[in-house]
């Protein structure tokens, strides 16, 4: 059957842009969301330089006004958000990973899944668009709170917010036909011996993510179907004059927004849980457990989005419901943490690239996580609600997960994706580069956010206690390390590209992983296996002792007759 | 913590940022550990040639008490911290100390709007003073504030009180604040109010009762000699 498939001579066009091959679509979404990114990217650079050198040109920008300064932060969040961190974690990986890691030859709806992508370059091309419009592109913040996203006359921007919202609404569309894709693939399609607890943490890990996803993505389209016809059609879902209320679509947006969190962070944790449990050698520490936490996260994440709105004229009582939930999410949350340290305990780590991202992912993700406490804890939000404290949080969140977690994953699986080993040496200085002058960008920004800096201000000169030397020499330094995190993505880029062409070639199994998608040749031809796998134990069978190799690949048959007693544990 | 960035001038400021403080001591504690432990055992267990990674499945009892004591832990950290959060919650949010003045705050694009009392210390009467990005108040006295908008979201900052609300159209909503220290600080608006939000700050300006009464009674001279002309 594989050979039927790998004799096929298909044109570039049907082999790269029209292909239903899962491993075709997953690097469409992983280059579309690496040029999203640099967007995401060129868009920071932008307003950090008018934050940190106020009212000067920016090279290779201009001068930013206030309108294009709005326009730059919000697309920016939206773009990192809806068309890196997703389409990367959820759609890149997603797609590559699942077939090969459960062992079959494609998804369940190829079709489907082409569509998929489809679905999801219109909504990246309609957000481009969005910039081109009379008025500019969207400013209204990615949140899009009503009034202001719902009027013109309010944002000034009459079609840019249009476009912005219906390029949401179709990136939305994308990923819930991905979503049902994942989710029933990984029910149908698995290796014969795999049962649901032999199945890689990574895959579970986007199975739940995706469900979560589809389940709280729902009441968001309906909100901004709302929100459409508000500004197109003169109807007033958010328009208190006429009986509306902009507050609904806050718990629209966050009923979502913050389940969203979880949905970008559970493929990252599962990421980074392979790639410890391969480079330490080890067992992961307590794997049903780590699907337990990944459950209760889930479960959580649906009743926690009110605290985005402790100040924003809720019911103040709410807020005491909120505070619990919020701060209970942390349980499950750090338990993934400690489990994933303690899959380190008694290792034999080696840090290769991928090790150091992953190894960076729990260093950093472990800063995010402690100061969400301050946000979750209602009392204290209210001093640290909208500042640059909550700004630098999420961002200590979100690069460990949509940045640092990817690039474990893409330095991780890039032998399998081409046959072709990256150059370690660029890769570790990329590295260093990377997380050093991450760094320096956010923790300058936490205290810039605990001395008073608001959010999504263009310029602090109008605010005297605000304009002091001191901050601002903070925000320049923040300034100064963006340019260098992003200039050092130049070493990545350079790396990623000549070892596709002249990087030594890959075995099967560089990394002597157990994992399925390592039986496959590097890359895999379409149909992926030569012969389909069967499975016959769980992924993480390392060091197992009585055996002389330090892994034993999930589809090896037992070893019956040569040490039938030597690991009685391991051995089904 | 807080205080050494900016003052507090306000009777709840202070325990806000104790609160601040207690939570930075407990995640604190908890950050140092886990980095701690973290980077000990990347270099404890690094590979060495000939040694062999241990086979743990962390699934037995006494594997498992490794992550339930730090979970139980945690929870411990948490329900403090939901305690103390609430306790702060309920008394800068959800109760009304008895008021001694009262002021409107009018928000719009991209201005705010006081209105204060009078000679006659009463808001909602013919004297009412009224500013534009300047709020005055009197040190050591209980206020009441009603926040409106006018067009869409802001939001009323204070960060010297710690003290931040947004303002929705369509709604008033109700506060309070007790200034405790005199001078002259920064309003901000908190939630992205369109193009103008960057400029969008205001001066409030914290003074004794002396300097308080003086200023309103220069203000409604003012007034008065405006409307005075006005009317017949």
């Amino acid at each position: 059957m594989s050979d039927a498939h790998a004799h096929h001579d298909e044109g570039w066009v049907k082999k790269y842009l029209w292909s239903t091959d899962h491993k075709i679509i997953g690097m469409q979404y992983l280059f579309t969301g690496m040029l999203m990114a640099l967007l995401g990217g060129y868009f920071a650079y932008a307003f950090r330089m008018q934050l940190g050198f106020p009212n000067q040109p920016v090279p290779g920008f201009g001068l930013v006004s206030p309108n294009e300064y709005n326009a730059l932060v919000t697309n920016h969040g939206t773009i990192m958000i809806f068309w890196v961190a997703m389409p990367v974690l959820i759609a890149a990986f997603g797609n590559f990973l699942i077939p090969l890691m459960i062992g079959c030859d494609d998804m369940v709806f190829p079709r489907l899944n082409r569509l998929s992508y489809q679905i999801f370059l219109v909504s990246a091309l309609v957000l481009l668009a969005s910039f081109f419009v009379p008025g500019g592109g969207f400013g209204g913040a990615w949140t899009a709170y009503p009034p202001l996203s719902s009027q013109a006359k309010f944002s000034l921007t009459p079609a840019g917010s249009t476009l912005w919202l219906l390029a949401v609404a179709l990136e939305f569309v994308a990923f819930l036909i991905g979503g049902i894709n994942f989710v029933t693939t990984v029910m149908n399609s698995r290796a014969p011996g795999m049962k649901w607890h032999d199945i890689p943490v990574v895959i579970w890990m986007i199975v739940i993510a995706s469900i979560v996803f589809m389940a709280s993505v729902g009441p968001l389209v309906a909100g901004a179907v709302m929100l459409l016809m508000d500004q197109q059609f003169g109807t007033g879902f958010y328009d208190p004059i006429r009986g509306g209320d902009p507050i609904l679509w806050q718990h629209l947006f966050w009923f979502f927004g913050h389940p969203e969190v979880y949905v970008v962070l559970l493929p990252a944790m599962g990421i980074v849980i392979e790639v410890i449990a391969v480079f330490s050698r080890k067992k992961v520490f307590a794997y049903k457990m780590v699907l337990y936490t990944a459950f209760a996260t889930g479960i959580l994440s649906f009743f926690v989005w009110a605290h985005h709105q402790f100040v924003a004229g809720i019911d103040p009582r709410m807020a005491n419901v909120f505070t619990v939930t919020t701060l209970l999410i942390s349980v499950p949350i750090a338990e993934m943490l400690f489990v994933t340290i303690a899959t380190l305990y008694g290792g034999s780590i080696r840090l290769d690239t991928p090790m150091l991202w992953a190894v960076a992912f729990v260093a950093e993700f472990l800063l995010g996580g402690v100061t969400g406490i301050y946000l979750g804890s209602s009392g204290s939000d209210i001093y640290f609600h909208d500042t640059y404290f909550v700004l630098a949080h999420f961002h200590y969140t979100f690069v460990p997960i949509a940045i640092i977690a990817v690039f474990a994953g893409i330095t991780y699986w890039y032998p399998k994706m081409f046959g072709r080993m990256l150059d370690e040496r660029l890769g570790k200085l990329h590295f260093w580069l990377t997380v050093i002058a991450f760094n320096f960008i956010f923790i300058p920004l936490f205290i810039t956010g605990a001395a008073g800096d608001h959010r999504r201000i263009y310029d602090y000169t109008k605010f005297p206690d605000l304009a002091r030397p001191e901050l601002q020499n903070l925000r320049a330094l923040a300034t100064v390390a963006t340019v260098v995190m992003l200039s050092a993505q130049v070493i990545f880029l350079y790396n990623f590209f000549k070892s596709m062409r002249s990087g030594k070639r890959a075995e099967a199994n560089p990394w002597q992983a157990n994992t399925l998608e390592w039986l496959a040749p590097s890359p895999p031809p379409h149909g992926n296996f030569a012969e389909l796998p069967t499975v016959h134990r769980g992924p993480y069978e390392y060091s197992v002792p009585g055996r002389d190799l330090d892994y034993w690949p999930q589809s090896d048959p037992p070893e019956d007759d040569a040490a039938p007693d030597a690991a009685p544990e391991a051995a089904r | 913590m807080i205080e050494r960035l900016v003052p507090q001038a306000s009777s709840f400021a202070g325990d806000i940022d104790g609160l601040i403080w207690l939570i930075t001591l407990l995640v604190g504690f908890w950050f140092l550990v886990a980095e701690g432990v973290l980077f000990w055992l990347v270099f404890r267990f690094r590979a060495k040639k000939g040694e062999k990674a241990q086979y743990i499945t962390g699934e037995k009892k006494e594997e498992m008490k490794w992550i339930s004591r730090p979970h139980n832990l945690v929870l411990l950290c948490d329900i403090v911290i939901i305690a103390m959060a609430i306790k702060v919650w309920v008394h800068v949010k959800q109760t009304m100390p008895t008021a001694d003045a009262k002021v409107n705050i009018i928000s719009q694009q991209w201005a705010w709007t006081f209105e204060h009392a009078g000679p006659d210390g009463k808001l909602g009467t013919e004297d009412d003073l009224r500013t534009t990005d300047e709020l005055h108040v009197e040190v050591g006295k209980t206020y009441h504030f009603n926040l409106v908008s006018r067009d869409v979201l802001h939001s009323f900052s204070v960060p010297v009180f710690r003290l931040k609300q947004d303002a929705v159209p369509g709604r008033v909503i109700t506060g309070w604040f007790q200034p405790t220290k005199t001078g002259t600080f920064d309003i901000q608006c908190a939630e992205m109010c369109g193009v103008g939000h960057g400029l969008m700050g205001a001066r409030i300006i914290i003074e004794s009762p002396a300097a308080h009464a003086a200023w309103v009674a220069e203000r409604s001279g003012e007034r008065l000699a405006r409307t005075g002309e006005a009317k017949p």
